[in-house]
């Protein structure tokens, strides 16, 4: 397939980044990479529904938090479930979630349906904190392996790997729809979506499937976070700062593309945590911000946008 | 073989607002007909019913394609789109930040027609050549007549064999206008389609129409059984005319 060459260009392409990482040998490595690459795949996920149909989900923490949840709630469980099983479960609860959401919803077009994501998302969080089970509003505490099966060294090394895994999936994922049917689909409603449907394109369908998809890949995203932060409490889980870095690393980095989340991802991301260690942390969301005005006003289209010219 | 439509007391509206009441009309195979009504009558939803994009709540709407009845009620929009009936929407909706290629690939969306896809774009490309050249440019950058072209072909992308238009005169040029119905009537021939035009441009519909129906609030005023019929109607001159 013509898929297979991009798979495999990912796939060394991510052996690479790990193998750097284990040539420099510093968790905090690990540490900020596996935030980045978590970036890349929340706003990649995002950008299937967001960017793809033109559907902006303000909700992406309660996606995020379900994956990250459900993991805890496994965690108690069967302890011994090993990560990527959780994982999948986890994405697969949000898929869920994410279909029923979009059938319930995607009757409400523009911002009515945002509105919508925004209230799912604190009736999410509202479900979570009260539910002693999964730590309620205490939170919950996960233990963290000290050593990473399989690969050996830190734990943090194991769930770097898993993300650029899933990294590797979703990117593939965004890719193939790009180029397939469902893409142009995507981009008819995105564009017109009353025309969509005149034309023929089964428009409630196709945006089911964005929402599955999107959803699902959201609560993947957040499934290792337990293990990654050790503490987890509905106040971090269902943080403004993943709902806003979801939509704002797209929108900068490019919405068209597959590539965009991923440039915006690296870009903000990384400026992010040199701003965490350099100035403070509270820095964060101030820079996503910022950025994503600018960008709104300055460059539409995303940094992608800025290189790419449609031909006359 | 010929394909027809006949919709048959139907009633409708949206909410509480009642829009369409006891609408009866009939297309017959191969025929142009014509329905002429000012804003707000209801010319636009009767479309969407036939298109299965609001759905009545009485009544029924057949279509008979190449011999075969089909009840399109309760049928989703794809579903009617796959049987060969295709609908350019009024205000041409296109898709403004896609190509016309893209626009007219679109149009082929459902399994059925993207098979057929390469020979249908041929079509287009020989009927409007001025597509063919610009088909790299964005649909929303040309003008609005070229925008017109562009929706009644991506409509034939899914070669159908009933073609819905509504309004195809809005928002053009007179030049425009008639060139579009000239277009129609073209298109009509050379495809063997069966055509139901809304339209309020009443002088330039009845040039290429067989018959016509006179919608006024939602019901069936008048129907014209030929052009001339139409022409000398006291309905036709209070409504459109004037006098």
């Amino acid at each position: 397939m013509r898929a297979v060459p991009f798979v495999l260009a990912l796939v060394v392409v991510a052996c690479a980044i790990f193998g750097v990482g284990r040539a420099i040998g510093s968790s905090y490595a690990f540490f900020l990479g596996y935030v980045v690459v978590q970036y890349i795949v929340l706003g990649t996920a995002w950008n299937i529904l967001g960017g793809y149909t033109g559907y902006v989900n303000f909700g992406v923490t309660a996606f995020f938090a379900i994956g990250a949840y459900s993991t805890v709630a496994l965690y108690k469980l069967v302890p011994a479930m090993p990560l990527p099983v959780m994982v999948l479960i986890g994405g697969a609860m949000a898929a869920l979630v994410g279909l029923g959401t979009g059938y319930l919803t995607l009757r409400l077009r523009g911002v009515f349906f945002s509105i919508a994501t925004l209230a799912l998302a604190v009736v999410v969080q509202t479900l979570i904190t009260n539910w002693d089970f999964v730590g309620g509003a205490r939170g919950a505490y996960v233990l963290r392996p000290k050593l990473a099966p399989l690969i050996g060294g830190e734990y943090v090394q194991y769930l770097f790997v898993v993300m650029l895994g899933l990294c590797v999936i979703v990117l593939a994922t965004a890719r193939a729809i790009e180029r397939s049917s469902l893409g142009y689909g995507f981009a008819a409603i995105r564009d017109d979506e009353a025309a969509a449907e005149a034309a023929g394109v089964p428009t409630l369908r196709l945006k089911l499937i964005a929402t599955t998809l999107s959803g699902g890949f959201m609560g993947m995203a957040g499934a290792p976070l337990p293990y990654y932060v050790t503490y987890l409490d509905p106040t971090s889980g269902f943080n403004l700062n993943y709902a806003v870095n979801a939509i704002a690393m797209p929108l900068i980095g490019g919405t068209s593309s597959w590539l965009g989340p991923v440039i915006g991802a690296v870009l903000v991301g990384g400026l992010q945590e040199v701003l965490r260690v350099t100035i403070s942390s509270a820095a964060n969301v101030l820079v996503a911000g910022v950025l994503m005005v600018a960008f709104v006003i300055l460059a539409p289209q995303g940094i992608v946008g800025l290189f790419k010219r449609r031909p006359k | 073989m010929a394909s027809s439509l006949t919709v048959a007391n139907v009633d409708a509206g949206y909410a509480a607002v009642r829009v369409l009441e006891d609408v009866s009309l009939r297309v017959d195979a191969g025929e142009t007909v014509a329905l002429l009504g000012t804003n707000g009558n209801g010319k636009s939803t009767l479309m969407k019913c036939i298109m299965g994009i609001v759905r009545p709540s009485a009544g029924s709407i057949t279509a008979t394609i190449d011999g075969t009845a089909h009840e399109l009620i309760g049928l989703s929009t794809e579903a009617i789109v796959d049987l060969g009936i295709a609908f350019v929407p009024e205000g041409r909706r296109l898709f403004p930040k896609q190509s016309v290629l893209e626009n007219l690939q679109l149009g082929a969306y459902r399994p059925k027609a993207r098979a057929e896809l390469q020979r249908n774009l041929d079509f287009c490309f020989e009927t409007f050549p001025r597509l063919k050249e610009r088909k790299g440019q964005l649909a929303g950058s040309m003008s609005g007549g070229e925008q017109q072209m562009l929706a009644l072909a991506r409509a034939l992308m899914s070669a159908p064999r009933i073609l819905l238009i509504d309004e195809p005169s809005v928002g053009l040029a007179p030049l425009l206008v008639s060139r579009t119905i000239d277009k129609i009537k073209e298109l009509k021939e050379g495809f063997d389609l069966t055509v139901l035009m809304a339209e309020q441009n009443f002088t330039q519909a009845i040039r290429i129409a067989d018959r016509g129906y006179v919608i006024v609030h939602g019901r069936i005023a008048f129907e014209g059984e030929s052009a001339e019929a139409l022409n000398n109607n006291d309905l036709i001159r209070e409504f459109y005319l004037g006098a």
